[in-house]
């Protein structure tokens, strides 16, 4: 047990490391010097040198790397160019958009996705299955953002239900705030419950398939009993991969979700520093994703080993 | 690829084609899509560079079936046209994939050992970036456009084939026959060409195909934030771009790139599950 979860501990950190080498790497390739971006171009050469100077950008590479590493540990990531702020107050002004977001989504899709697919697992091969399924592969096939369109058409522009976009802040009252959120959390939510669905199914369907499923319907548990009792329980592993999985794409999601709902949250800060060069931020700002992600299948894998005490044993 | 244990009494692979539903839906899909793609070099209903003004934001009639959007340009031909543009870079983003991936994957299968635990590592770090803000990243960095986005999807494309060739290669090289023919004294390179790669070629395809529809998907949310396909030339995302701030006015421009992007989609997945059947009966009884 504890060699298991040590030897993941390990690699999160190796692949932690090493990610952090790649985002600055890719990033000093960048073309356009902050320096002058922020200067503007009728800027001296000297002008642009000394603010050069300033920002640090003329120290060797590994310094310049180890500072940063330096800075995301102890939380300080620098000031960003183009607002002139700390990074990490962007950060946390930000993230109380995101993160809400990100959750409602998560909980959305497993909400949906875990029921349908017990329901299509209890009734394989019937109809309801077959119309379960259906409508999971076209939530497959539907992009997030146009999904988010169509939700703005009907209950935005037609229904005149919520607002089309934007977000009043927390500050106006957790209802207002969370009515903001609503639609393109369901918009992020809908395509990954389809996804979740299907694998809950399969896994399902497969545990079923197991010895100890023929015991415990020999010894005349009913069908369902069985499903819930038994089957939901050891199917959790492959849902609990799909789910670690699922976060990395649902950060991802948020860049072009929140484009669409005009959401100030991390995802736009992101889109919008890269688009502005704002070199800084995107480093920080990918480097907390990353992290993000690693933690959480990190968190994943642990849960196997309290999920399932077979694998405690192995590797 | 042909099946070599079948039996006589078995139908032949082509009447279990026709038999598949999912198959035949995704083949009828992705061919009205390919020869969609293909009439639009030849004949669209309008020409889509050509701007007319006083047409702008028509909605659909049985002049322009789908509407136009706001430059007055037909969006029926828009979507033709943009279509080429899915295709293209969906497809070869899935051959940069398959091209780096499978030799990767079937290397660290054949060799094992360290090769494989290096490889499969760096597979892991690949699967610690979110593949749609790296392709963002990507994409930003070394401008925005079709080839850059084509690469930027491709890239992200190499470590699944990669995992997908490995598992399958893991799985082949214990067998009777991989057996009998390293007694026979034939090397890890040629077995791998000669009875590995036959034998994934199925699990390869399969996953070309969910890849394909991924890219697609990819493709449309890289344009939709300006960082595929730039203007002039059509593409579904950037039309969709330009739609969002015209939902209340004109939600034609929105609905019908968006489905076609939704039919594409669809059909590619029931292509590649349809294939998944027919080439391995076993998986249809199991999932």
């Amino acid at each position: 047990m504890t060699a298991y979860l040590l030897k993941r501990l390990v690699i999160a950190a190796i692949t932690l490391v090493v990610a952090s080498m790649v985002v600055f790497a890719v990033l000093e390739v960048l073309p356009g010097d902050p320096a002058r971006l922020m200067l503007g171009m009728n800027a001296s050469a000297d002008q642009v040198a000394l603010l050069r100077n300033q920002m640090g950008l003329d120290a060797p590479l590994i310094l310049r790397y180890l500072h940063w590493v330096g800075g995301l540990v102890t939380l300080d990531f620098g000031r960003s160019y183009t607002y002139s702020v700390p990074v990490i107050d962007l950060v946390r002004e930000r993230l109380v958009v995101s993160l809400p977001l990100a959750l409602m989504a998560l909980t959305l899709s497993t909400a949906i996705a875990i029921p349908v697919g017990l329901f299509a697992a209890s009734r394989q091969g019937r109809a309801g299955d077959a119309i379960a399924m259906g409508t999971a592969q076209l939530g497959v096939a539907v992009p997030n953002f146009w999904f988010a369109l169509m939700l703005i058409y009907l209950f935005a522009v037609w229904l005149r239900l919520v607002p089309a976009g934007g977000f009043p802040g927390w500050s106006a009252g957790a209802w207002p705030a969370l009515k903001a959120l609503l639609l393109p959390a369901v918009a992020l939510a809908l395509p990954q419950a389809a996804i979740l669905a299907r694998v809950t199914r399969s896994a399902l369907i497969e545990v079923m398939n197991e010895d100890y499923i023929r015991t415990a319907r020999a010894k005349g548990l009913p069908y369902r009993a069985v499903l819930w009792r038994h089957a939901l329980r050891n199917a959790m592993i492959p849902v609990l991969t799909i789910l670690g999985l699922q976060f990395a794409f649902l950060l991802a999601g948020t860049i072009i979700i929140e484009n669409v709902f005009y959401l100030p949250g991390l995802g736009r800060l992101v889109f919008q520093a890269i688009t502005q060069r704002d070199l800084i931020v995107v480093e920080s700002v990918v480097m907390l994703l990353v992290a993000a992600v690693i933690i959480v299948n990190l968190l994943v894998d642990m849960s196997y080993a309290l999920a399932d005490p077979r694998l405690r044993g192995r590797q | 690829m042909t099946v070599s244990h079948e039996t006589p009494g078995s139908r032949s692979l082509a009447s279990r084609a026709f038999a598949n539903r999912s198959f035949v839906a995704g083949f009828i899909v992705a061919v009205l899509v390919a020869a969609m793609a293909l009439l639009s070099y030849l004949w669209t209903p309008y020409d889509v560079t050509r701007l007319v003004i006083s047409d702008k934001t028509l909605p659909p009639s049985s002049a322009h079936w789908f509407g136009t959007d706001h430059f007055g340009r037909d969006i029926l031909s828009m979507i033709m046209v943009g279509a080429r543009n899915s295709i293209a870079v969906a497809l070869v983003a899935v051959g940069i994939g398959m091209g780096f991936g499978v030799p990767l994957g079937t290397l660290a299968a054949a060799r094992g050992g360290l090769v494989d635990d290096a490889l499969m590592r760096l597979n892991d770090l690949f699967f610690a970036f979110p593949a749609l803000l790296s392709a963002i990243m990507i994409t930003a960095i070394f401008g925005p456009g079709a080839v850059n986005a084509i690469i930027a999807i491709g890239i992200f494309n190499i470590p699944v084939f990669a995992r997908v060739a490995r598992a399958g290669a893991l799985s082949i090289w214990p067998r009777e026959f991989v057996l009998a023919a390293r007694a026979a004294g034939k090397g890890p390179a040629r077995i791998t060409v000669e009875h590995i790669l036959p034998n994934i070629a199925t699990l390869l395809l399969v996953q070309g195909t969910i890849q394909f529809a991924l890219g697609i998907l990819a493709e449309a949310g890289l344009s939709y934030l300006g960082l595929g396909a730039q203007p002039p030339m059509p593409s579904w995302g950037r039309m969709l771009f330009d739609a969002q701030t015209r939902m209340a006015t004109a939600p034609w421009m929105a609905i019908f790139p968006g489905m076609a992007i939704v039919i594409t989609v669809l059909g590619l997945n029931l292509l590649g599950d349809g294939i998944a059947d027919i080439l391995d009966p076993k998986s249809r009884r199991r999932a």
